[in-house]
């Protein structure tokens, strides 16, 4: 029998950074803007972060110990660093009116190439006197859990053990679906990403609307690499280890017919189906059984999309304009 | 904004009709003049070198010597061949950002044919064998996304951006599958000793390109076909119609399901091909990561083309020469290979945001604020 008190935190840390990159993403694809970037906005999200951390650590040896500035300097640097990529996303495609795929694409190969480039020789760029990025000090302050999750048995596992950066992916999800639902900010937005024609001659400003979901959903999106290394892989960097978790969260976002709030919910089970092989028993023999395992999430995700296109409900689609420059006198 | 009466912007844009080719020719290479300089300029920061040792080692590490002037050649033949291979596709407004999984499921065919017929058939059965395999397999992997397309109008970005994991996860199987030694995860250099499956060497050994030529030949006769094909072929002005409208399309009797599943089939085909030229031709050997995300990279290519085979040529040598040649910058000193990944995004962005100068007009407001 599977111990759900072992396998839920463990689904629920894998899927903390696919929460907050679906949910980034959705704000931006609710602006039109379909960023195929988001992987690559994560790795510089996360490099970001580490360079910060980085930087903190080894000014600890002049400067006493902060936990304060031990989170605040990575995660600014990481809010920076996707922020910068955001706005490089909007400047092409929104002010330049360029290719919305092939802008993601190289953002995507520019961003790996940054993380893994930093990740792999920052510490000879720097003169720094350590074996290897072990961000030890700064990532105690990230993964540190509430101080009475051990006492409360079950409850506490499933519950309270996480690092504080998870629960804000959560509070950000709740916060973007209510945003997206119920406000008039969210309808504008929505009203962008549906037909940005119709929103341009109600007023709304466009280009604002589609620079600020985009830019601020490549920081959210940024926070889930900040979290993968800082807080899951315990301030250990290693090339190419955050692997295809980008292009998991853009799934992600279909899976959960772009609403943050099922996101939660969604990105936990996708964090288990990315982890499930590691349980179910395949035996010695069937090793090549996890592979197919590790499969599903893509499977579950295909058969979503089609099914969402069959039904053809209009609730459940794409938003129309997504993908499409907007040019006012091209109408 | 501001409700003063005549209100001008300060710039105002507007699209052109038109731009003489030789304007644009300028306006892009400035773009890939400026991107060199940047790439230059990051570069110095990084190693301490002045830019025209840079750019020699650049080239010394992609024309060197003999043999790396071949294998450039090799790569650019492969990731041209890719974006050859998606250009129909793109040409009728059908994202195929499949490329990757649709090489790895050709890849994947003919490792199987090699491994499972390698010792039953003649050596050049199993190849005609591992061709149509290859192509086959390729070809029904993207047509299962443009079947959705063409039925339910399943978004394609993202349904052949899921394909290809699928393929990839496929591809893991098979490896673990097959593994030699047991435990390894990796198949190996596949039929070693019988080199049955491998595709041949062009005039024999004596001559030095023998082993990369045949991937070389496919670029030229597939560049030269593909151009022909969408240029002067039925086929081709029906895919030109579909990309420009739909509804046109189906007004002059266009069957637009059918020209979707052509199409997309075409271009699956030719990249199960390139799976083939990987395994069969140039790896012997069957990985998850054989592609290489050049899948990826060649949309790029094809885009910054404009779906010009010609111009595609150009643009995979530019991206070839900066991979491999940050390739041997990166090593000389010491920097992670990841390198080249950050100098081809710089040019691509570079050249991206140019298109823009190229299709619109950008006018200052004159005379500030008088009227």
């Amino acid at each position: 029998m599977i111990n759900f008190a072992l396998l839920i935190p463990k689904a629920v840390v894998q899927g903390i950074p696919l929460l907050y990159g679906s949910t980034g993403e959705i704000l931006t694809e609710k602006s039109g803007n379909l960023n195929l970037g988001i992987p690559g906005v994560m790795y510089v999200g996360a490099i970001s972060g580490v360079i910060g951390a980085f930087a903190y650590e080894q000014g600890l040896s002049r400067y006493p110990e902060n936990g304060f500035l031990a989170v605040m300097i990575p995660l600014l640097c990481c809010l920076l660093g996707s922020f910068l990529m955001g706005l490089l996303y909007c400047f092409l495609t929104v002010t330049l009116r360029a290719n919305q795929n092939v802008t993601g694409l190289a953002m995507t190969t520019f961003g790996v190439g940054f993380g893994n480039f930093f990740g792999g020789s920052l510490i000879k760029l720097s003169g720094a006197d350590v074996p290897s990025i072990a961000l030890s000090t700064t990532s105690k302050y990230f993964s540190a859990g509430l101080p009475f999750a051990d006492r409360l048995g079950w409850f506490g596992k499933i519950f309270l053990s996480y690092g504080f950066l998870a629960y804000l992916a959560i509070i950000i999800a709740v916060f973007a679906a209510i945003m997206l639902k119920k406000t008039r900010v969210g309808l504008h937005l929505r009203a962008v990403g549906e037909n940005p024609g119709t929103a341009d001659s109600a007023g709304i400003n466009v280009t604002a609307y589609k620079y600020g979901a985009t830019c601020i959903g490549c920081m959210i999106a940024g926070l889930g690499g900040l979290y993968y290394v800082m807080d899951y892989a315990c301030g250990v960097w290693s090339n190419d280890a955050f692997g295809d978790r980008g292009w998991l969260a853009i799934a992600l976002v279909i899976f959960t017919i772009w609403k943050p709030d099922i996101g939660i919910f969604a990105s936990i089970l996708f964090g288990g189906l990315y982890i499930l092989y590691l349980y179910i028993p395949t035996g010695m023999d069937h090793m090549e059984l996890q592979q197919l395992y590790k499969m599903i999430p893509y499977v579950v995700t295909l058969i979503v999309l089609v099914i969402t296109s069959m039904r053809n409900k209009r609730e459940n689609q794409p938003p129309a304009h997504l993908g499409l420059p907007y040019f006012r006198e091209e109408r | 904004m501001s409700n003063r009466k005549n209100h001008e912007p300060l710039v105002h844009i507007s699209k052109r009709d038109g731009m003489t080719f030789k304007k644009a020719l300028i306006i892009r290479i400035g773009a890939i003049a400026a991107a060199l300089i940047l790439c230059a300029i990051i570069t110095m920061i990084f190693t301490g070198e002045n830019p025209f040792g840079i750019y020699g080692a650049m080239a010394a590490g992609a024309f060197g010597s003999v043999r790396k002037t071949w294998i450039t050649f090799q790569n650019v033949s492969i990731l041209l061949l890719i974006a050859l291979a998606l250009t129909p596709a793109f040409k009728m407004r059908f994202w195929n950002i499949g490329g990757e999984g649709q090489v790895l499921i050709g890849g994947l065919a003919a490792a199987t044919c090699m491994l499972k017929l390698g010792d039953k058939v003649p050596n050049g059965i199993l190849i005609l064998i591992m061709f149509a395999a290859s192509v086959l397999a390729g070809g029904i992997w993207s047509v299962i996304p443009a079947i959705f397309k063409a039925k339910w109008n399943t978004n394609e970005t993202l349904s052949t951006l899921m394909m290809n994991y699928i393929a990839t996860q496929l591809v893991a199987f098979f490896t673990v599958l097959w593994e030699v030694p047991k435990g390894s995860g990796k198949i190996g250099i596949i039929n070693q000793d019988t080199n049955a499956g491998w595709l041949p060497n062009l005039f024999g050994s004596g001559f030095s390109g023998s082993k990369y030529l045949l991937t070389i030949i496919f670029a030229v006769i597939i560049t030269a076909g593909m151009f022909i094909y969408l240029a002067f072929s039925k086929q081709g002005y029906e895919i030109a119609v579909v990309g420009e409208s739909v509804n046109t399309a189906r007004y002059v009797g266009i069957n637009v399901e059918k020209v979707i599943i052509r199409t997309v089939f075409i271009s699956g085909a030719i990249c199960g091909l390139v799976g083939l030229l990987l395994v069969g031709g140039i790896n012997h050997t069957l990985t998850t990561t054989i592609a290489g995300g050049q899948g990826f990279t060649a949309v790029m290519v094809s885009w910054l083309a404009k779906f010009n085979p010609f111009i595609m040529i150009l643009a995979s040598l530019l991206i070839v020469f900066l991979s491999r040649g940050a390739g041997e910058v990166a090593t000389n000193f010491g920097l992670n290979q990841s390198f080249s990944d950050i100098l081809t995004g710089i040019i691509l962005f570079f050249i991206i945001g140019c298109e823009f100068f190229i299709s619109y007009k950008i006018s200052f407001r004159r005379g500030g604020h008088k009227k």
